[in-house]
């Protein structure tokens, strides 16, 4: 098989230019897997509905064989002894693991900056489209020190489709980090119901929030990703037990008239870039140009909904990280003077700051004196959160439209001039409400900014309609034409590095 | 309250102080610690009563004692509480071991029916409000045994609350009176039994066996005991109950059923004293000591003007006494917090039960009630009213394994009355078992042995006498029945009218001065005249049938 782990450093943020291409040669086709149609063939029968397709995992995903780290020094050296679910699933169907893609340590982070393995690069740095408008741009920088972030935390699975070495990757959501890199990569970000996928297998950073999620270049393939993971999970008692209707195909919408769009005004902040602003004003036009009925609605907590996210965020991850000990897996410092010791230092060499933060305040809101304080009330907000959704869905609403991210992708040296929990609080703004109610949404690539990079659009269904959300998903993207990333140039540089080196993968040429 | 005695019905004959005071009947030189005792299913309960937090000396105060406890009962079940990892005891160390009990990262808690039914069976037969939804918690702190860091329980939540159980003490002179006593249970709550830690001082490093994350009930009586006594007599009444029901086997030889003890001392009318906790106390022998010594501790030290601290202390066996722990981080904040992971844990009753329910997916309280098994209270009236027998022969019988069976299958054999059984198998049967330190199960005597030489006495083919000296060849285990034995040592009782009348004859003659004696109205006299001629029939005539003869020679 294919799946070797592609996580080597340089994957997601150099590989794919230079080297280590697993994938055969650009495929610019949407879908039209002709090279893995071929495979299928010389193997006979097929095994499902992604028979040959190649995919990449996020690496808080457990494969079973295969080195899963959480981009982290903790669990360096982990090789999980079973396969999450929804990876499972994935390979009965068929479909062909590239391999681990990089991410924030443990997902904690909203740009794929902060994980072990160093920060993903956005293939759109180096596209036709955004290096036009560079040129044209006075005081160009150098090129390699200016390329963009991919948004996080699963920037390495959107890369990786985004670049085309594969059609779909898992990543995971639990604030925004499908969705957040699927807009500043082009993609589509979906990011299932709360309970409509299984969970057993994918590293916990919020249990009660996370969602594996889906990124690929179309809706219809996200949809058939989607027919293939979602159901009932023995192994996840969150999971729900209603049958999926299957195969999990999307209806062609000819007709938006019956649609009602709902609009958050409190969506609005002053941090949204104008852009993205009229993007999202001209999106609405186009719904309402096209007989669907467009009306503002208000989730009024909101504005609470950041700092209550820290809270149960945090709390949550300081007991899913308890078990990082060093006694059983991944990493073990050589201090031996006593057990606690030893937990100590290994805690300190295997996880970045941004985790140890995390822990320490989750620990200090989960302690007694502060527990009402802190985690009750923000369990309370949450509820609230969650019922400005269902008010708004009550009053008629269909889905949801609001923007994906403030801007489109910045550049690297920009994105770190704050750190990460000031960028996660901005970049979660409009994603994470999503996922403390358990709705579906999805990020559809718009169109290109003025620099020439991908913009999203964000769309919430209400809890388990997420076949629905999908449709009118289906019907915007259709409507908007998002253009395909055009890296000809660098694949055709890349075609000829492969040649020398005769790294591709040569079960798929035979 | 004077110290309880827990043996009933068994006068002058405590066991243990024959034990362990004696010496004089100890086969194979037991020895004196518990080892053998424990294994042999908790019966021992304290057996001296050491307790005396009520003893006052002359101008001191009194003082009076609060013991609570939380017991821990692992679930008897084939499989983990939230693993599909099976449950056996002594299996090779982290031998059943799933990815869930290693906690490996992304793995889920998937709760187990069976535990859940077994919570509320014990629920119901406790008397408890069981709720209909309960929730599960995240208990963190770190231990080697603990590979998730976190314990999940049922802090906020539990399945049953408010619930009661009676149990007996003895009182009275001879601690032949039993008075109900009712602790209140707070709680009783699932939560996951930790790994266990073998530390190796030698090679100082600690090993770690996983198997044991089985499902635990964790019982929580309120402090409505003062001493150690009633504490262990409330967990053996417990452990009968968790028997019965089958929720656990409860054997704390093998760890299945632990008890912490909260304790602390104070002047009636006064406000509760600080408490301390004896942790893992793992025989009700031990537990009673521990408490009781821990009473005496607490008031010694407050006596002398110290202080007693809030901590948590060990109960050393070997040394009889309690020492603290020394727990350096002092009070621990265990960070409570729901588990995402599970879902609240909701159990139907029949008004309750959605229609089309899928049966293997949902729990109903009223079926579980119905499937009860008979309660040891219940027992033990069915065994005062159908046998006649006393209510504290009835605790006896419960309290010590195996002995209500063997009881029954005396009952079922032998035409001899409920009460002439009740007798030799409490006094009898059992003393020789105590006096040897032997379980039922290894007794020489059969049930249906016994049932044979009960029904030679009752047919008064042998005297009562007689058939003391056949048990003692029964014990022997020569295989030998007891007809056998009668014949062999020539034990049945004369039936000769004749010959029996001849010898009276004879006595009377022999002894003209008591025959005189008898005429005088001397009650005692014929007495007298009936032992002399049992003398001279070697014991072996029926009393009855003498005293009826010499009436008739004499014509009274």
């Amino acid at each position: 098989m294919l799946g070797r782990s592609l996580r080597e450093p340089d994957f997601e943020t150099k590989s794919w230019l230079r080297r280590r291409m697993s994938c055969p040669p650009p495929v610019l086709k949407l879908i039209s897997a002709s090279p893995f149609i071929h495979y299928t063939k010389c193997r006979g029968q097929s095994l499902g509905d992604l028979d040959g397709i190649p995919i990449a995992v996020k690496d808080n995903f457990s494969t079973s064989g295969i080195e899963t780290t959480c981009a982290s020094n903790m669990l360096k050296g982990y090789i999980p002894p079973y396969n999450a679910t929804v990876v499972q699933k994935l390979l009965d169907q068929g479909a062909l693991l590239m391999g681990k893609t990089n991410l924030d340590e443990f997902a904690m982070g909203s740009g794929s900056t902060d994980g072990v393995f160093g920060p993903v690069k956005n293939p759109w740095s180096y596209s036709k489209q955004y290096r036009e408008k560079r040129k044209q741009n006075p005081h160009s920088e150098n090129e390699d020190s200016d390329w963009l972030i991919t948004g996080g935390s699963s920037g390495g699975s959107a890369a990786a489709v985004s670049a085309f070495t594969c059609y779909a990757a898992l990543g995971s959501d639990t604030g925004g980090s499908t969705r957040n890199p699927a807009a500043h990569c082009g993609l589509v970000g979906f990011k299932p119901s709360y309970g409509l996928v299984s969970r057993h297998g994918l590293i916990p950073l919020v249990n009660s929030m996370d969602v594996p999620g889906i990124l690929t270049r179309c809706v219809d393939d996200a949809a058939i990703v989607l027919g293939a993971l979602a159901g009932p999970d023995p192994r996840d008692s969150t999971t729900v037990h209603e049958p999926i209707n299957k195969p999990f195909m999307l209806p062609s919408l000819a007709d938006v008239s019956k649609l009602c769009i709902g609009i958050p005004k409190e969506y609005l902040v002053p941090e949204l870039s104008s852009e993205v602003q009229s993007l999202w004003s001209k999106a609405a036009d186009l719904f309402e140009s096209e007989g669907a009925k467009v009306i503002e609605v208000s989730l009024p907590h909101t504005s609470y909904s950041i700092v209550c996210y820290h809270v149960l965020c945090t709390s949550e991850v300081a007991s899913n990280m308890a078990r990082f000990d060093g006694l059983q897996y991944g990493h073990r410092c050589d201090i031996d003077v006593s057990t606690e010791a030893m937990y100590a230092a290994t805690r300190r060499e295997g996880f970045n700051d941004v985790v140890r933060g995390r822990i320490l305040s989750g620990n200090f809101f989960l302690l007694k004196e502060n527990y009402e304080n802190y985690f009750v009330k923000a369990q309370k907000v949450r509820r609230l959160i969650a019922n400005d959704f269902v008010n708004a869905f009550n009053s008629g609403v269909d889905v949801l439209l609001t923007p994906t991210t403030l801007s489109e992708a910045v550049p690297y040296l920009e994105f770190i001039k704050e750190d990460n929990r000031t960028r996660s609080a901005q970049d979660d703004i409009f994603t994470q409400a999503v996922n403390m109610a358990g709705l579906p949404a999805v990020s559809i690539p718009v169109a290109l900014s003025n620099q020439g990079l991908p913009i999203g659009l964000q769309f919430i269904g209400r809890a388990f309609c997420d076949q629905q959300l999908l449709t009118v998903a289906k019907w915007f993207e259709k409507q908007v034409q998002f253009p395909v990333i055009q890296l000809q140039e660098l694949m055709d540089d890349c075609s000829a590095v492969l040649e020398n080196e005769k790294l591709a993968s040569v079960s798929l040429k035979q | 309250m004077a110290a309880p005695m827990l043996r009933w019905g068994c006068r002058g004959r405590r066991w243990a102080f024959a034990r362990v005071d004696g010496g004089s009947c100890h086969r194979r030189g037991a020895p004196t610690g518990s080892t053998s005792n424990q294994i042999r299913g908790e019966s021992s309960v304290a057996q001296q009563p050491l307790h005396t937090a009520q003893k006052t000396r002359k101008g001191e105060h009194k003082w009076a004692a609060v013991v609570g406890l939380e017991i821990h009962a692992q679930i008897s079940s084939n499989s983990k509480l939230f693993s599909g990892s099976q449950v056996r005891f002594s299996a090779p160390p982290n031998s059943l071991v799933s990815f869930f009990d290693a906690s490996l990262p992304g793995t889920l808690p998937v709760l187990n029916r069976r535990c859940v039914e077994a919570a509320v069976m014990t629920g119901l037969a406790l008397n408890c409000h069981i709720n209909k939804k309960s929730l599960f918690d995240r208990k963190h702190y770190f231990y080697a045994d603990l590979p998730a860091g976190y314990q999940i329980t049922q802090q906020r939540l539990p399945i049953a609350v408010n619930g009661s159980l009676i149990y007996g003490v003895c009182a009275g002179k001879k601690q032949s009176q039993v008075i109900p006593k009712t602790v209140r249970i707070k709680q009783i709550q699932l939560e996951q039994d930790s790994g266990k830690s073998l530390h190796d001082n030698l090679r100082s490093q600690t090993l770690i066996d996983l198997n044991r994350a089985v499902g635990l009930l964790e019982v929580v009586l309120e402090p409505d005991m003062s001493c150690g006594e009633e504490a262990a007599t409330a967990v053996r009444e417990l452990q009968l109950i968790l028997q019965a029901l089958g929720t656990s086997q409860a054997n704390m030889a093998e760890g299945q059923l632990r008890v912490d003890a909260n304790i602390s001392v104070h002047h009636p009318g006064e406000p509760l004293g600080v408490r301390t906790e004896v942790k893992n106390l793992n025989s009700i022998r031990f537990l009673a000591k521990a408490i009781d010594y821990e009473i005496q501790r607490q008031i010694n030290e407050l006596e002398n003007g110290g202080e007693i601290l809030n901590e948590t202390r060990s109960f050393h066996h070997k040394l009889g006494c309690t020492m603290s722990m020394r727990d350096k981080e002092g009070k621990q904040d265990y960070r409570f917090m729901p588990e995402p992971n599970l879902p609240p844990l909701v159990l139907y009753d029949a008004t309750s039960l959605p229609a089309g329910a899928d049966p293997q997916q949902v729990i109903n309280i009223d079926q579980i009630r119905e499937t009860l098994p008979e309660l040891p209270s219940v027992t033990r009236e069915k065994l005062v009213q159908q046998y006649g027998m006393l209510l504290e022969h009835s605790f006896t019988l419960l309290n010590e394994v195996g002995l209500l069976e063997f009881f029954q299958n005396v009952i079922k054999e032998t035409r001899a009355e409920p009460k002439k059984v009740t007798s030799w198998v409490l006094n009898t049967f059992l003393g020789y078992l105590k006096q040897q330190n032997l379980a039922v199960s290894e007794s020489p005597v059969t049930p249906s042995a016994l049932a044979e030489l009960l029904d030679l006495l009752d047919s008064r083919t042998i005297s009562s006498s007689a058939a003391k000296q056949v048990f003692e060849e029964l014990w022997k285990r020569e295989g030998k029945t007891p007809g056998q034995i009668v014949s062999e040592k020539q034990l049945e009782l004369m039936q000769d009218q004749g010959a029996l009348e001849q010898l009276c004859h004879s006595v009377m003659e022999a002894h003209p001065q008591v025959v005189m004696d008898v005429k005088n109205r001397n009650p005692r006299a014929i007495n007298k005249l009936i032992g002399l001629v049992r003398k001279a029939t070697q014991s072996r005539a029926d009393p009855v049938m003498i005293k009826e003869i010499l009436e008739k020679k004499l014509s009274l």
